[in-house]
C-alpha cells in the first residue's frame, strides 16, 4: 500500500501545484513541461530523417528544412537537454540526498519554473509565426542582417531560459554547500551530487556570457548597434567567442549530471562503493574547469590563429582525461561487484559504450587536422548525437527509471522496460553510426539533399529513428500505466544507500521527520545490510 | 507502511523557538543567513560574468580602433560623467546608511536611508536622459541616423584630430557598447530602483528594523554593485584620451 500522507496528496488543486515551494512537485512540474518540449523536439527530428530518406528534396523545400533543424536544436538543447537531469532529477533528489527539507530557495526554484514556461513560449512562438532558419547557434552575421525569420522572438526564448538554468544552478550551489544534514561531509555527498555540482558551476558562470551574446544580437537586429557587424567594424568572430563560451562548456552542464546518475545506477546495481570516489568526484569538477577553456575548438575553421587553435586542440584533448577517469572508475566498480541487469543498469550500459564511443570521436575533430576535414559533416552530428543521446539520453532514461520508484512510489513494468532499453539502444546506433560513415565520406550536415551515393546508409539512418522513435514512447506510456497499475515499490526496492531511499516512496513534503544524522559513508552497502539486520531485530 | 507515514507528531513545533522570519527548510536562523549571503554573491558573479562580456568586446575593440574611440569619447561631456559617479556614491553612501540604520533598528533612519538613496538614483537617470539626448541630437546613435562628419570634419574651437573616414567608421562600435555598456547599467538602476520603492513601502511598516535586516543588506550588495560597474565604466568610456585643455 502507498503510504497514507506524501508530498502528492499533501494538498490537493491545480493551485497547490502551480504555487508550490516543494522541490518535489516544482521536479513533476518540470518533468511534465520538458516531457513535452522532448517530444516537439523529437518530432522535428522524424521530419528531418523523413526528408533524408532519399537523395532529392521531396518533402519539404530548403527553408521549412533550415527551420526544422534551427527548432530541433534549439528546442532539445535549451528546453531538453540542458534542464532534463538537473531540473527534474536533480530539483527531486538533491535536496533529499543532502538530507534538507528543501532547496534553499523555493520560491527562486519555482520562478526558474516559471522563467523556463515563459522561454518554451516565446519558442514556440517564433515557432508558430513562421520559423527561424538561424541553426541554433545563431551565427552573425547570418542572424543579424540576412535572414528575416523570427531570430529576436527565438533569441528572446533562450534568454529567458538561461535564466531559468541560472537559477536552478545557483540553487544546487548553495544547497550543496549549507544544507546538507550533520555528518554529511562533501565526501559522504553521492556522486550524483558532486556532478551536479559541477554543472552549477557552468550554468552560473557560462549562461550570463550567452545571455549578454544574445542581448547584443537583438539589440543588433532591433536598433542596429554595430557590436558584430563587420561594415561598421564589428568582428563577427567576436559572437561565436562570447557564445561558445558557454554553449561550449553547455554540454558539460548537459552531460555532467548524467555522468552522476551512471554513478548511482552503477554503484547501486554491482552492490559496490563506486572505485575511487574521490578521483570520480574531482573529475567532475576538472571538467567544469577546464571545459571553460576549450570553446575555440568549435572555430578552428574560421579564422582564429593558428597558434591559438594549438593551444585549443591540447586543451580539448586534456577534457578526455577526467571523462576517461569516469570511464575507468566504473569499469572498475563493475569488477567483481554482483551485478544485476536491472532497466537503469541497461541504460547505464548502453552510455558507457555510447558515450566512450562519442567522447572518443571528440578527440578525433579536437585534433586541428582531423578537424579540417571532418567539421561541417555528419561525422560532427554523429559525434555530439552519440555524447548528448547515446550519453546524456540514456543517463537521463537511466535516472528516470533509478528513481521512478521514489518519485511516484510504484514500479515501471520491469520486462517491458527493458525491451524499451534494449529497442533505444538498437535504434540509436542505427540512426547515428552511419552518419559516422557518411560524414567520413563526405556529407555536409545543414542541407535536405544530397548525392544519390549516400542513400543506402541515410536509409539505415532513418529506419533506426524510426526504431528509436519507438524505443522513447515506450517509457511514455508504460510509465504513465505505471502511476495507477505499477506494482507499490516500497521505500527501497533497490537496496540503494542514498539517503532518499531510506526515507517513504512518494516521500512526505518535508522529505525528513526529523533531520537525519550522517554517520556511514557513501554507498556503504554493510552499513545498509547492518542497518536491515537492526531494524529485523527490533521487530522481532 | 512505515512509521514515517503517521501524519501527526504533537509537540514537533513547541519545542523550538524560532523568528518568524526563519523559513520552514531551514534549521536555524544562521544557515539561512549563511545560505542567503552565499545566494546573494553567486547572483553578483553571475552580474559580473554578464557585464564581462561587454567589457571584453570593449577591450578588443579599444584597442584595434584606438584613434575612433579616444575621439569618440572626447565628444562625451566630462562634466555630466563625473556628476553622475558624485551623484552614484551618494547614493551608495546612503544606502550603506540604510543597512546600518537597519542593523541597528532605526526605522525613520532607514527610511530617509532609502529615499535618499532613491533621489539619487533617479537623479542619476535624469543626467543619463540628458546625455542621450544629446547623442541623439549629434547623430552619435547608431542604427539612427548615425553620422561621422564630426570625426573627419572636427571643428576648429574643438582642437580635435581628423579621423580618417575608415577610422571614423569604427566610432560606430564605440557608441554601440556605450550604449549597450550604460544601457544596461541604467536598466540595473531601474530594477534597483523598483525594489528600493518596494522596501521602502516595507520599512515605513516596520520592516527589517526587527532583527531581519537581509533584505536590505543584500539589496546594498545589489546597489554597490551598480555603483561598482559604473566606476568602471566612467573612466573607460568618459576618460580615454583627455588632456589639460581639450
Amino acid at each position: 500500500m502507498l503510504p497514507k500522507r506524501s508530498y502528492l496528496n499533501n494538498e490537493y488543486g491545480l493551485k497547490s501545484w502551480l504555487l508550490t515551494g516543494d522541490h518535489k512537485r516544482i521536479a513533476m512540474l518540470y518533468l511534465i513541461s520538458i516531457t513535452f518540449f522532448f517530444f516537439l523536439g523529437g518530432s522535428m527530428a522524424g521530419l528531418i530523417r523523413l526528408e533524408l530518406l532519399t537523395p532529392q528534396p521531396d518533402l519539404m523545400a530548403s527553408d521549412t528544412y533550415n527551420k526544422l533543424f534551427t527548432m530541433h536544436g534549439v528546442v532539445m538543447i535549451f528546453l531538453f537537454l540542458v534542464p532534463s537531469v538537473p531540473a527534474v532529477i536533480g530539483n527531486f533528489i538533491i535536496p533529499i540526498m543532502v538530507g534538507a527539507k528543501d532547496l534553499a530557495f523555493p520560491k527562486i526554484n519555482l520562478l526558474s519554473w516559471y522563467l523556463y514556461l515563459i522561454g518554451g513560449t516565446f519558442t514556440i512562438a517564433a515557432l508558430v509565426l513562421g520559423g527561424v532558419d538561424t541553426g541554433w547557434t545563431f551565427t552573425t552575421p547570418l542572424s543579424t542582417h540576412y535572414l528575416n525569420t523570427h531570430v529576436v522572438t527565438a533569441a528572446l526564448g533562450i534568454f529567458v531560459a538561461g535564466f531559468s538554468s541560472i537559477f536552478t544552478g545557483l540553487n544546487f550551489i548553495v544547497t550543496i554547500h549549507r544544507m546538507r544534514a550533520p555528518g554529511m561531509t562533501w565526501f559522504r555527498l553521492p556522486l550524483f551530487c558532486w556532478s551536479n555540482y559541477a554543472a552549477s558551476i557552468l550554468m552560473v558562470l557560462g549562461t550570463p556570457v550567452l545571455a549578454i551574446a544574445i542581448v547584443l544580437v537583438i539589440l543588433e537586429r532591433t536598433i542596429g548597434i554595430g557590436v558584430f557587424d563587420p561594415a561598421k567594424g564589428g568582428d563577427p568572430l567576436l559572437f561565436q567567442h562570447l557564445f561558445w563560451f558557454y554553449s561550449h562548456p553547455a554540454v558539460y552542464i548537459m552531460i555532467l549530471p548524467g555522468m552522476g546518475v551512471i554513478s548511482e545506477v552503477i554503484s547501486t546495481f554491482s552492490r559496490k562503493r563506486v572505485f575511487g570516489y574521490t578521483a570520480v568526484a574531482f573529475s567532475s569538477v576538472a571538467i567544469a574547469l577546464f571545459g571553460f577553456f576549450v570553446w575555440a575548438h568549435h572555430m578552428f575553421i574560421m579564422g582564429v590563429s593558428n597558434y591559438s587553435a594549438l593551444v585549443f586542440s591540447l586543451l580539448t584533448m586534456l577534457v578526455a582525461v577526467p571523462s576517461a577517469i569516469k570511464i575507468f572508475n566504473w569499469s572498475a566498480t563493475l569488477y567483481k561487484g554482483s551485478i544485476t541487469f536491472e532497466t537503469p543498469m541497461l541504460y547505464a550500459f548502453g552510455f558507457i559504450g555510447l558515450f566512450t564511443i562519442g567522447g572518443l570521436t571528440g578527440v578525433f575533430l579536437g585534433s586541428l587536422g582531423m578537424d579540417i576535414h571532418l567539421t561541417e559533416t555528419y561525422f560532427i552530428v554523429a559525434h555530439f548525437h552519440f555524447v548528448m543521446v547515446g550519453g546524456m539520453l540514456m543517463a537521463y532514461l537511466a535516472g528516470m527509471h533509478f528513481w521512478w520508484p521514489k518519485m511516484t512510489g510504484r514500479m515501471y513494468p520491469e520486462a517491458m522496460s527493458k525491451l524499451a532499453a534494449v529497442v533505444t539502444f538498437i535504434g540509436f546506433n542505427l540512426t547515428f553510426f552511419p552518419q559516422f560513415i557518411v560524414g567520413y565520406l563526405g556529407m555536409p550536415r545543414r542541407y535536405h539533399a544530397y548525392p544519390p551515393e549516400f542513400q543506402v546508409l541515410n536509409v539505415l539512418s532513418t529506419a533506426g529513428a524510426t526504431v528509436l522513435g519507438i524505443g522513447y514512447l515506450m517509457p511514455m506510456i508504460y510509465m504513465t500505466w505505471s502511476l495507477k497499475y505499477g506494482a507499490i515499490a516500497g521505500a527501497n526496492p533497490w537496496q540503494a544507500t542514498g539517503l532518499e531511499w531510506q526515507i517513504q516512496s512518494p516521500p512526505l513534503t518535508e522529505n525528513f521527520l526529523e533531520t537525519p544524522i550522517v554517520d556511514y559513508e557513501a554507498y556503504d552497502y554493510d552499513w545498509l545490510a547492518n542497518k536491515t539486520k537492526h531494524e529485523v531485530t527490533t521487530v522481532g | 507502511m512505515d512509521s514515517q507515514a503517521i501524519a501527526t507528531h504533537p509537540g514537533e513545533h513547541e519545542v523550538h523557538e524560532h523568528p518568524a522570519y526563519l523559513r520552514h527548510h531551514f534549521e536555524t536562523v544562521e544557515q539561512q543567513r549563511e545560505a542567503t549571503a552565499f545566494g546573494m554573491w553567486l547572483f553578483l558573479l553571475t552580474e559580473i560574468m554578464f557585464f564581462g562580456g561587454m567589457f571584453a568586446a570593449y577591450l578588443i575593440y579599444r584597442n584595434w580602433y584606438y584613434p575612433a574611440f579616444a575621439a569618440a569619447s572626447n565628444t562625451l561631456s566630462i562634466t555630466l560623467g563625473a556628476t553622475n559617479t558624485a551623484i552614484l556614491i551618494t547614493s551608495g553612501f546612503a544606502m550603506a546608511m540604510g543597512v546600518w540604520c537597519a542593523e541597528t533598528k532605526r526605522r525613520k533612519g532607514l527610511v530617509l536611508s532609502l529615499i535618499l538613496t532613491t533621489i539619487f538614483g533617479l537623479a542619476f537617470l535624469g543626467v543619463k536622459y540628458f546625455e542621450y539626448k544629446e547623442k541623439f541630437e549629434l547623430h552619435h546613435v547608431p542604427g539612427a541616423d548615425f553620422s561621422i562628419s564630426q570625426f573627419v570634419h572636427p571643428s576648429a574651437e574643438s582642437k580635435e584630430t581628423p579621423l580618417a573616414p575608415d577610422m571614423a567608421e569604427k566610432t560606430q562600435i564605440y557608441f554601440s557598447l556605450y550604449f549597450a555598456m550604460t544601457g544596461m547599467h541604467a536598466l540595473h538602476m531601474i530594477i534597483g530602483i523598483g525594489l528600493l520603492v518596494w522596501l521602502l513601502v516595507r520599512s515605513q511598516q516596520g520592516a527589517y528594523t526587527n532583527g531581519y535586516v537581509q533584505p536590505i543588506e543584500y539589496f546594498g550588495l545589489y546597489w554597490h554593485f551598480v555603483d561598482i560597474v559604473w566606476i568602471f565604466l566612467f573612466p573607460l568610456l568618459y576618460l580615454i584620451d583627455r588632456h589639460p585643455g581639450r
